[in-house]
């Protein structure tokens, strides 16, 4: 009879659907289906979309390509650390080091230009948040992840660890510069 | 050994107790409850932290108080009240006996050391490490160890719940189907030993890990388990509460389903698709394909997503023909203006109902939409979602049924009636705004999980725009009146309970196997075909379709401004 009664009618599975279920099943199921469609749709039509590519590395090797991109390119140093900003060429493969509790190195690129962008954890996981355009990608160590990404506007950006990575993730922060 | 059979019909409600149950029953409920008294302390803790005009918390503190808190709550709260609600589902629904009472006071205990021991590890401070535990973050072995416990001990009481089942049938306490209710919970017990199953797989590598005895494990495959189990236990709750909807709506209105095929058939779903929308934590890591992601959140998700749509329109239907009955068929919505706001029990329900749909539901959809996540993932958008789907949905949903619980299995009259109509609605509504200002300030970057968003000290700060600080001031005083609600709650429950003016207590009465049964069924009927009489446009529950359309305007509304959102970032593939 009631719900927490056993059903009265023993063939309840044979009774017909009433309007009210029937026509909102169908409503409901297009929907999910609009919505099923939409992420086959922005990869083929929109323009945010996660790359595939991700190698499987280690942070030697890691530690290593970023060192030499900041040999080449390194442009200044801020802060007391001495962290280097490097200013690669267009087009060209950026790595961005996470590690407790801190983005290496930081990173001036040209607004317009598209860059390959590779991210990895040193050690533990760490979240990739830029802000304020809020993009936010996981970083995991041992993959290497690459984006292709192409900043828009000029302007002073930051990048925030939004994965919890320990007693002083709230001071992993970092910049980003994008020039003309 | 002797089988207990004594059993005791309540007088008010005409439910039947089996002793043993009775006391598990209630034990359980107890358990939880006292997990929800401490994780409602933290909580007060944790939103005064981040409220930032008061940043109470030292930040070492701040990380030990916010995974004690998502644990307790998560995990120990909801799962003893979980065991309450299979128990009852089963044994007291079907009015049978509750096999092997000893395994099910074993699984009591095993839960309450693994608790306990969780408890302390994240205590003494050397495992704040969150309620998804990634490594190679590592905690205290015993962090794990009591996850492991609490785990088996109510992998077990599932057992218990399923075997109660197979007394039921056998000694035939019943005709025909199980009612829809227990299928609901056998639901909640299906998904919840794929998820144990799954938690043992992730926790016990890394068990032996933190004692050494494992040397590496690869954090992606850790969070890709550990989500199999992470989310699933989420949906567990999932099942649980709409059972706990299709229950209250039957105990407070004599509601019958619309059609128990709908329903039943929605539960199904989510037996089938529901674990695969764990995978939809899974959309901003490397190493996973986007025909991976698109399959296993959409494909399959979306059809758990039409089996929660549906349920969200066949609980308050049900509830409109019922009330349609009995009289209140002017315009479309007096049956639920008519509703009696004032009784906890339903008061309570709904207000779970419409957050989980509104706010839970289509939150979660959207971060759910690979590339939508993109825009939220990681960020405080995500507790405003959760906290939406888990504690509007099912805690307020086990609230309600505890007013109904607390006269008919506790035996006692409900202390503070008063403070009792207005709790769900103090409760409801600030744990709604709570969770509508975090998904704000979630869209404007504010990260989860984070000590200190002004960044201190730190040379490179960055600084989040007025709006979002205002938000957060506000999620904290939306949070602060929600813990208020949570701690009537826990009055009006414990003092109740304890200290309630106890009603007659009918003795428990020994039931030979043979006088439990049910009656021979009668003859089976024509097949039915009527649902009552249509009220308006030919359907039976006009006024509950209008709220639906009005849910599905705002559901494609918000969906679309994402995506117009996201099309403003910067390109990525």
């Amino acid at each position: 009879m009631s719900a927490i009664e056993p059903p009265r009618n023993r063939l309840w599975w044979k009774q017909p659907l009433d309007r009210t279920e029937g026509l909102w099943i169908l409503i409901a199921f297009v929907w999910c289906m609009v919505m099923f469609f939409m992420m086959p749709y922005w990869h083929i039509y929109g323009k945010q979309n996660l790359a595939n590519e991700a190698y499987r590395t280690t942070p030697e090797a890691f530690q290593k390509k970023t060192d030499e991109m900041v040999a080449k390119h390194k442009v200044r140093e801020e802060t007391d650390l001495k962290i280097p900003v490097v200013h690669p060429p267009a087009g060209s493969d950026v790595y961005l080091i996470a590690r407790l509790w801190q983005w290496w190195p930081m990173l001036e690129l040209e607004a317009g230009k598209t860059y390959r962008l590779h991210l990895m954890s040193m050690d533990w996981l760490h979240g990739f948040s830029l802000q304020p355009e809020n993009i936010n990608i996981q970083v995991h160590p041992g993959y290497e992840h690459i984006l292709t990404v192409t900043p828009t506007a000029p302007g002073k950006y930051s990048i925030v660890c939004n994965e919890y990575c320990g007693i002083n993730h709230h001071t992993m922060v970092s910049r980003l510069y994008v020039v003309k | 050994m002797a089988v207990n059979r004594n059993f005791r019909t309540c007088p008010s409600t005409g439910l039947v107790y089996h002793e043993p149950a009775e006391k598990l029953m209630k034990w359980n409920a107890v358990a939880g409850v006292v997990f929800l008294l401490l994780g409602g302390v933290l909580a007060l803790l944790v939103t005064l932290t981040r409220w930032p005009a008061v940043h109470l918390l030292p930040a070492d503190w701040f990380y030990l108080v916010l995974t004690a808190h998502g644990i307790d709550m998560l995990i120990f709260w909801i799962i003893f009240f979980e065991i309450a609600v299979l128990y009852f589902a089963a044994s007291t629904l079907l009015k049978c006996r509750l096999a092997t009472p000893r395994i099910a006071w074993a699984a009591f205990w095993m839960m309450i050391v693994g608790a306990v021991m969780n408890n302390v590890a994240v205590f003494k401070g050397d495992s704040s490490v969150m309620f998804t535990s990634y490594v190679p973050m590592g905690a205290h072995w015993a962090f794990y160890l009591g996850l492991i416990i609490f785990a088996v001990g109510a992998l077990l009481a599932c057992f218990v719940f399923l075997g109660t089942l197979a007394v039921g049938k056998a000694e035939k306490t019943y005709n025909g189907s199980i009612p829809l209710v227990t299928f609901g919970a056998t639901t909640a017990c299906i998904i919840a030993i794929f998820t144990i199953a799954s938690g043992a797989i992730i926790l016990i590598p890394t068990f032996l890990w933190s004692v050494g005895l494992v040397d590496h494990i690869d954090s992606l495959m850790y969070k890709t388990v550990w989500w199999a189990f992470g989310h699933s236990s989420q949906q567990i709750n999932v099942s649980a509460h709409v059972s706990v909807w299709y229950a209250i709506a039957a105990i407070v209105f004599g509601a019958k389903p619309l059609s128990e095929r709908v329903s039943r058939g929605a539960f199904l779903l989510y037996i089938f698709f529901l674990q695969l929308a764990s995978a939809h934590h899974l959309l901003t890591d490397p190493g996973l394909t986007s025909n991976w992601k698109i399959f296993n959140t959409s494909y399959a998700m979306y059809l758990a997503v039409l089996a929660s749509m549906v349920h969200g329109l066949t609980v308050p239907g049900a509830i409109e023909v019922a009330q349609r009955e009995k009289g209140y068929t002017r315009g479309l919505f007096e049956w639920l203006r008519k509703a009696p706001w004032g009784n906890p029990i339903f008061s309570g329900m709904f207000i779970s109902l419409i957050g989980f749909g509104f706010l839970g539901g289509i939150s979660g959809v959207m971060m759910g939409t690979e590339q939508l996540n993109l825009l939220i993932h990681n960020t405080i958008y995500v507790p405003g979602h959760f906290h939406a789907t888990v504690v509007i949905g099912t805690t307020l949903a086990f609230m309600s049924l505890t007013y109904f619980l607390i006269p008919t299995l506790f035996r006692r009259e409900l202390m503070f009636p008063k403070m009792a109509a207005w709790q769900p609605y103090l409760f409801g509504l600030g744990m709604s705004v709570f969770a509508l200002f975090m998904m704000g300030a979630g869209t404007l970057g504010v990260p989860r999980r984070h000590w200190d968003i002004t960044f201190a000290g730190n040379a490179l700060a960055h600084e989040f725009p007025g709006a979002a600080f205002l938000m957060m001031g506000l999620t904290g005083i939306a949070g602060v009146a929600a813990v208020v609600g949570g701690g009537m709650y826990i009055a009006i429950a414990v003092g109740s309970i304890f200290f309630g003016k106890r009603l007659d207590v009918p003795a428990a009465r020994r039931v030979a196997v043979r006088d439990g049964m049910a009656p021979p069924p009668e003859p089976a009927p024509a097949i039915p075909t009527g649902h009552g009489t249509p009220a308006a446009w030919g359907l039976i529950a006009p006024g509950t379709f209008a709220l639906a359309m009005v849910f599905l305007v705002s559901f494609v509304l918000y969906y679309f401004v994402n995506w117009k959102y996201l099309s403003t970032v910067w390109p990525l593939s």
